[in-house]
């Protein structure tokens, strides 16, 4: 079944891919800050600094 | 485990570890029903196929309003219990509060066009929503601009609770003033006013982008908390060497 959405399909469509952009922003933001904070501490343990704890900086999920 | 143990923010990263695969995923199916049932609605009888357009931007001003009110609930926890993941449940919602609030703001902007004859009114809706947008970006350079993360708590969490009081204007704003946006038709007095048609989607997208927004802040949560443990042993390799 074709789907018509009327004279003011672009309005449509440009919402719907905005909101998609702006998740998949906000998603791509989030994991690649994951990555950039675990090979901060993952370099910190190599530099021999654990925390007070006496566990690895990289001892986290 | 309690709600006390999650205070603990190496318990909260192995619950988030745990959790984050299946919300991610519950929140993917969701999304995918609910553009499925958005697109199968009918057209409205006056408003063509641009109901459409609904099914985004209410889910999105909804959540927009919901982040701040859980961003106040996080100011409160730093100013009186200083509860010690309340500034990083706060600090990590507000950049996700100002995308859904952009979003609240482009996609009402472009059903207001065809709807209304403009793509904005300095309206009570429109302009307080607006002003909700700007608080977030303030707060957003505010914990960017004070580098001392309890510091910047403090001043984030009282600015927080001073930009609630726009809530209730936002939310009533349609009540007390004449203005362009309608009135509630879902969450109103005597039910909703919407046909089941169009209901079911909207809740379904509603359901959807609260999970989006559940699993993007426990993500961004695990991340603030990761930056703050990174700065502490930074600081302590700065002692050492000064040492």
């Amino acid at each position: 079944m074709a789907m018509s959405l009327g004279p003011y399909a672009s309005f449509i469509l440009i919402s719907y891919l905005m909101a998609t952009a702006v998740v998949l922003i906000l998603i791509v933001w989030i994991a690649i800050d994951y990555r950039r904070q675990k090979e901060r501490l993952r370099e910190l343990d190599a530099a021999g600094i654990v925390r007070r704890s006496g566990r690895s900086t990289v001892d986290v999920q | 485990m309690t709600l006390i143990d999650l205070a603990n923010p190496t318990r909260f990263l192995t619950l988030t570890a745990r959790i984050l695969p299946w919300l991610a995923a519950t929140t993917a199916i969701l999304l995918l029903i609910g553009l499925y049932q958005s697109a199968m609605a009918p057209d409205d009888y006056q408003q063509g196929a641009t109901v459409k357009i609904m099914f985004i931007h209410v889910p999105n001003a909804w959540l927009s309003m919901f982040v701040w009110g859980v961003m106040s609930l996080a100011a409160l926890g730093t100013l009186v219990w200083r509860h010690p993941l309340a500034d990083v449940a706060a600090k990590a919602a507000a950049p996700i509060g100002a995308a859904f609030t952009f979003l609240a703001l482009f996609t009402g902007s472009l059903w207001g066009r065809p709807m209304w004859g403009t793509y904005w009114e300095w309206d009570a809706r429109l302009t307080s929503v607006l002003i909700l947008f700007l608080m977030y970006l303030g707060l957003i350079a505010l914990w960017r601009a004070v580098e001392d993360p309890s510091r910047a708590a403090r001043a984030a969490a009282i600015l927080t609770l001073v930009g609630a009081i726009n809530l209730p204007i936002i939310k009533f704003s349609v009540d007390w003033w004449n203005t362009l946006h309608q009135p509630a038709s879902v969450m109103r007095i005597g039910g909703s006013s919407l046909d089941r048609a169009f209901l079911v989607p909207l809740l379904v997208m509603a359901v959807a982008f609260s999970l989006l927004f559940i699993t993007l802040h426990l993500a961004a949560m695990r991340n603030e908390i990761l930056r703050r443990r990174v700065r502490s042993l930074q600081m302590m390799q700065a002692s050492r060497t000064a040492a």
